[in-house]
């Protein structure tokens, strides 16, 4: 098979579809995932969760579990209880008044969710600690619960938290710009609510650790699946009172994350203590259904959007208002998840007011979390329908509308506070509706409705606006972020001509391994099999801040960018003496420094600062670099998304039958890389339009309990992807990139939604919860009927 | 416990299994075959498909003492002497992986497909990876990595 | 999830199974295991026992009978949806057949492991209903024979007695009936939220008889009865339809309510109906 990469031409690798890396290991089932992985003398963990949403804990026995076969150890948290130094972490507070529950890895006093451990088990095999696990006997008291966060929010709710007196978390506001004026002197307004639904992340791999202790040192390693490594290697250091110099934290080969890794779990901690305390290895691996409960949940907010425009559709003014379901504790990034859309309820229009409040609320569910877009896909989708809405009360394309609003002048300060740095909405939605065939499609719609065809059609768009590249770090300070969104890499060019590059990115699936190659042979001028690049290891690359919100080649690939910069200036420093000419007579080409019919190649230049035998005076050997970098603005993708439904307006039925995807992107890396990372984000994104939704009855019991009635679609529910392109370099970064890795999934919910509205508006429907399933689309046709 | 003949990628192991033992675990940790993945608890996300008798099976859903005496291919077993088989060579080529979780159960699942479907239509693909779940490529290159392993042009 | 401990037997016949079901309280019959295992997995069952009938490859066939097809117990959905003498004389279970869950479900699944397992939602008790199909069971008694309509008697419960093993599905051929099966999913792998088998004998531009048969609107396989007098016809397809809903009791569940599910029956009784006179 001939294979593309050598015959690339080494200085043409960035931009190029090059086959990955990843591959080899994982196509032949080498690849080594948590569970993969058997240390000896590994005893296995299984937690023992509560059935209840809301008790106290009166008694926790583990005396049956511990007469069991195999057993090692059982604990109950008030066993555990003087382990921890700190609650499991929160990385984001956004007001000075948040609430923070204290939130150990194991509940002592009182159960807040189903699922929240109260006891672990330690045995020698995973039967053994699963089946004593069911020997714990727990006396609850059951108490009142809360599951709904307005019900949470209301008087007299029961208290998830009694020591708050209440179940609000906080009330966090932005607002910018004559908003109440606006209101007052519009044309016209309108008002939306939206419920946007919990989620349940589901990537394939379920999580998992494994702790080896050495004993004789204090030292611990941790293998962990998760998309945080450093993040989880300082806070759980913090939570655990392990020296964060001698905690080493692996991400191995990871599964996916969407978020759902994005997190440091009481698993974790618990793993990290026991095997500390035991002195043997300790494994634990999350079965599905356990981590539906175990694992964050994504959304869950409802939402009110009003906008106030001119009577010829300019819209002057956006008011948002949330309220969040933060379930019974902040983890990780729980607060903050929401406020990540919070300048993005203006979308790609250029309005002059803003009002944007969101208050979070404790509920005794599941904590809700990021996941995949984390509050950019819910801004999107209030907007986007927000203005198909208006344009319906206008009694105008949807199209028009949104033209009549684009920001066009870039770099382009919204009236949130924040700047958009560039882009050009108008090429990608003229390229989706030239690949759609618009007019074409409009008149099969027509045709359908004047025949009065039992499947109608509808056509929806999102043209959206986000911001990602996770992020400047004094953005982060200002906002009370507790961390920086810087991040790193470090280049050694080895004395035999190989490169390593050393990531603070951590993938799970985004192909940075093959894209950080590409970015840095090209830089070194040297072969794209030349080029290792390390990461997700705390002891081999330690500097970074791991991979979410679309910022690893944002952040982490502008990082490796000008690391091969610095280990170009060394290279050429050692060239100029060794040619004995100045710097700047030196020509420089792909790899090669020339000058005077003389050259010599960086690897050459690797060899000789090795060696260290002739270079310049007072400079150091080797030829290695290092560069962090601290982005100065979040970077903007944008795009034009388009669905086509088919309804079966007697069923309720509806199918995907085309969906388009033009997307900017800035510059891109590799085609295949971000057009797979495109079809992955639209997936899930659909899928939270037609099929998903994470249910809980009234007692806080999770009915949508695994896999078979929480509705992941396959392929068989899905069509394939009609994608196109358009590029508005970011002028925020060396590279021009913007980031790739959740634009997909913030745009689709609401192309989708749109569409289904478009079929149905002829018979009187115009609005619609999701997921618009079967039932609910029948009821709302049938309510319109009546 | 019992003790049970499985012939496993050609090789035939004979072990003492607990009847509990699911046949994936048997795989994973008795033969420390780890290619093959469990993903779910319910039988509906195909992770850990692999080729029973030459037909494709959800190895979570089997017992180890179930196929004694007969033959399983898992994903360690599809390569030969090195060389990629063409189903692995076609979901590298079309970038039908990304984090690789359930890639040797959709692989496995393609083999057995083009088995029995030597060209299927693109909807007969979809239908027939019904079986088996996948978060991040949202299928699109996978569908192309079957057609390019059934020889059709994408 | 791991399942509980249990003690394993392989049957080398059936009549070793029925011997083998009466030496322990709580011991259950292994066929193809997907309706079983499952249910293992996560711990909803404790067999102490369970006895492999899997291996019996005498019990794995499709053999002509003059006016039914016999189908072994054991023979995998597969095998039935792709087996000449099924896709010959009768479709409709082949189609069926071809619907249950997932390719890797079909190639291990037994039709009898189906049919005792009588989920609601599972497909081929109400198709066998439909097709007035009969069930040959062994037990320690001797041999009986019982009409799937009767064999299955609520949800996940069916005539079968704690040592009875099912031996054959007897299936009457359809011979020229226009058939129809359409099963309403979320997902192309779930069970139906609601499914309707018809099987319409046409003559003359009447209607002499038919079978209409639900899945999942009732805790067992409901035929409508009322449905089947009422379309005389190929012009009472639409009375048919209002009348089918007589006798069934469909469950409320995240995948429908009831009441959207009896909206449904409705409209895929018409649809079932249309398919199979245009046949």
């Amino acid at each position: 098979m001939a294979t593309t990469i050598t015959e690339l031409e080494v200085g043409r690798v960035v931009g190029a579809p090059v086959e990955r890396k990843e591959d080899a290991a994982l196509l032949t089932g080498q690849a080594k995932f948590v569970d993969d992985m058997s240390l000896p003398g590994m005893a296995w963990m299984a937690v023992v969760r509560s059935p209840y949403a809301h008790a106290r804990i009166a008694d926790v026995n583990v005396d049956g579990a511990l007469a069991h076969r195999g057993v090692i150890a059982a604990f109950s948290g008030e066993d555990l209880a003087d382990e921890w130094l700190a609650s499991l972490p929160c990385a984001w507070l956004p007001t000075e008044d948040t609430n923070q529950p204290n939130h150990r890895p194991l509940a002592v006093d009182e159960a807040r969710y189903v699922g929240d451990g109260v006891a672990v088990v330690i045995a020698e095999s995973r039967g053994e600690a699963r089946d004593a696990a069911e020997l714990v006997q727990v006396d609850y008291d059951p108490l009142p619960t809360v599951i709904d966060a307005e019900r949470a929010l209301e008087d007299g709710a029961p208290l998830v938290h009694e020591e708050f007196g209440t179940n609000r978390c906080y009330t966090w506001n932005l607002a910018a710009g004559e908003v109440d004026d606006e209101f007052a002197k519009a044309g016209v307004t309108i008002k939306e609510r939206y419920h946007q639904q919990r989620l349940i992340p589901n990537a394939i791999e379920p999580r998992g650790v494994i702790v080896q202790p050495f004993p004789a040192t204090g030292e611990l390693t941790m293998w962990s699946a998760t998309q945080i490594p450093h993040i989880a290697r300082v806070t759980l250091s913090m939570v655990t009172g392990v020296p964060e110099a001698k905690l080493r934290v692996v991400a191995p080969e990871v599964g996916g994350g969407f978020g759902s890794k994005l997190n440091v779990y009481a698993e974790e901690a618990l793993a990290l203590v026991l095997a500390r305390r035991l002195g043997r290895p300790i494994k634990w691996i999350e079965q599905r259904s356990e981590g539906y409960n175990a694992t964050i949940h994504g959304r869950d907010l409802i939402q009110e959007i009003e906008l106030a425009a001119t009577s010829e559709g300019r819209i002057r003014a956006v008011r948002a208002k949330l309220t969040v379901n933060f379930g019974a504790y902040l983890q990780l990034v729980t607060a903050g998840t929401p406020l990540f859309g919070a300048w993005l309820y203006s979308g790609a229009y250029d309005v002059a007011a803003y009002d944007f409040e969101c208050t979070g609320a404790f509920t005794n569910t599941t904590p809700t979390d990021a996941y995949r877009g984390a509050g950019r896909p819910e801004a999107t989708y209030a907007i986007e329908r927000a203005v198909d809405a208006l344009a319906r009360k206008l009694g105008k394309d949807p199209l028009e509308i949104r033209r009549l609003n684009f920001l066009r002048e870039f770099p382009s300060a919204i009236v949130s506070g924040l700047t958009v740095d560039s882009g050009d909405y108008d090429a990608h939605l003229d390229a989706a509706l030239e690949i759609l065939d618009h007019d074409d499609i409009r008149r099969q719609q027509s045709e359908r409705r004047e025949r009065g065809d039992t499947k109608q059609l509808g056509i929806g768009f999102s043209t959206y606006l986000e911001m990602c590249g996770f992020a400047p770090s004094r953005i982060l300070g200002a906002i009370r972020y507790g961390a920086g969104g810087w991040d790193a890499a470090t280049i050694r060019f080895l004395p035999t001509g190989t490169v390593q590059v050393l990531i603070g990115t951590s993938p799970h699936g985004q192909s940075h391994v093959t894209t950080f190659s590409q970015i840095v042979a090209q830089q070194l001028g040297i072969a794209y099999e030349d080029v290792e690049v390390l990461h997700g290891d705390t002891a081999v690359a330690p500097l970074g801040m791991d991979t979410y919100g679309s910022r690893s080649l944002t952040v982490g690939g502008v990082a490796a960018y000008h690391a091969a910069e610095r280990i170009i200036e060394k290279a050429r420093k050692i060239a100029a003496h060794q040619l004995e000419v100045g710097e700047d007579e030196l020509e420089y080409e792909n790899g090669t420094f020339s000058a005077n019919g003389k050259s010599l190649t960086t690897k050459e230049l690797a060899l000789q600062a090795w060696t260290a035998h002739n270079l310049p005076e007072g400079m150091e050997p080797g030829l290695e670099a290092s560069f962090v970098y601290d982005p100065p603005n979040f970077s903007w993708p944008s795009g034009t998304h388009i669905a086509v439904v088919e309804v079966d307006t007697e069923t309720g039925d509806v199918d995907l039958i085309r969906y388009i995807a033009v997307d900017d992107v800035g510059t891109v890396i590799n085609p295949r890389v971000v057009e797979g990372q495109i079809h992955g984000g639209v997936a899930q994104g659909i899928a939270q339009a037609l099929w998903e939704e994470a249910v809980y009855d009234e007692d806080g019991n999770l009915v949508t309990g695994s896999m078979v009635n929480y509705l992941v679609p396959s392929a068989a529910e899905l069509p394939s992807y009609e994608l196109g392109a358009t590029t508005t370099p970011s002028p925020t970064n060396t590279l021009g990139v913007k980031g790739v890795g959740e634009t997909g999934t913030i745009a689709s919910t609401a192309a989708v939604m749109n569409a289904v509205i478009d079929a149905l508006v002829p018979f009187g429907v115009t609005d619609l919860d999701m997921p618009a399933t079967p039932e609910r689309v029948w009821r709302a046709l049938e309510e319109a009927r009546t | 416990m019992r003790q049970v003949s499985i012939t496993v990628n050609g090789a035939e192991h004979v072990l003492e299994l607990e009847p509990r033992e699911l046949l994936v675990y048997v795989l994973r940790e008795r033969l420390g075959l780890t290619g093959t993945n469990v993903g779910c608890d319910t039988s509906s996300c195909g992770a850990c498909t692999v080729l029973l008798d030459g037909e494709s099976v959800k190895s979570c859903t089997l017992l180890g003492v179930q196929v004694d005496g007969h033959e399983i291919t898992t994903i360690e077993g599809l390569a030969t002497n090195g060389t990629m088989h063409p189903v692995q060579e076609a979901f590298h080529e079309q970038h039908g992986l990304q984090c690789g979780y359930c890639t040797p159960g959709f692989i496995m699942a393609t083999v057995s497909l083009l088995d029995e479907t030597p060209n299927p239509t693109e909807e007969e693909i979809r239908h027939a990876l019904e079986g088996n779940l996948c978060r991040c490529t949202g299928y699109h290159n996978i569908i192309r990595a079957v057609q390019t392993a059934a020889g059709v042009e994408v | 999830m791991i399942p509980a401990p249990f003690d394993y037997e392989v049957a080398e016949s059936v009549e070793h199974a029925v011997e083998l079901l009466g030496s322990r309280e709580d011991a259950k019959l292994l066929a193809g295991g997907h309706s079983l295992l499952p249910l293992l997995r996560l711990r909803f069952t404790r067999p102490a026992l369970l006895v492999d009938i899997g291996r019996i490859d005498d019990l794995r066939y499709v053999r002509d009978a003059g006016d039914t097809l016999a189908i072994g117990a054991m023979t995998r959905h597969h095998n039935v949806q792709h087996n000449p003498l099924v896709q010959e004389h009768c479709p409709v279970l082949s189609y069926a057949a071809g619907l249950i869950g997932d390719p890797q479900v079909r190639h291990r699944g037994t039709i009898a492991g189906s049919l005792a397992h009588a989920d609601p939602a599972g497909d081929l008790p109400a198709v066998l209903t439909a097709l007035d199909a009969e069930v040959v069971i062994r037990g320690p008694e001797g041999e009986r024979t019982v009409p799937v309509g009767e064999f299955v008697t609520g949800v996940f419960d069916t005539v079968l007695g704690p040592q009875d093993v099912l031996m054959e599905v007897r299936v009457p051929k359809v011979g020229a009936a226009g058939w129809s099966y359409l099963k309403f999913t979320r997902r192309a792998q779930d069970w139906a939220t609601v499914g309707v088998t018809a099987i319409v004998r046409r003559s003359n531009g009447t209607v002499d008889n038919s079978a209409i048969a639900f899945t999942n609107m009732g805790p067992k396989p409901v035929r409508a009865t009322a449905a089947e007098q009422a379309l005389k016809t190929p012009d009472d397809i639409e009375a048919a339809a209002a009348a089918s809903l007589e006798g069934t009791d469909p469950p409320s569940d995240t995948q429908g309510s009831a009441e959207y599910r009896r909206h449904l029956a409705k409209v895929l009784v018409q649809r079932a109906l249309r398919e199979a006179i245009s046949r």
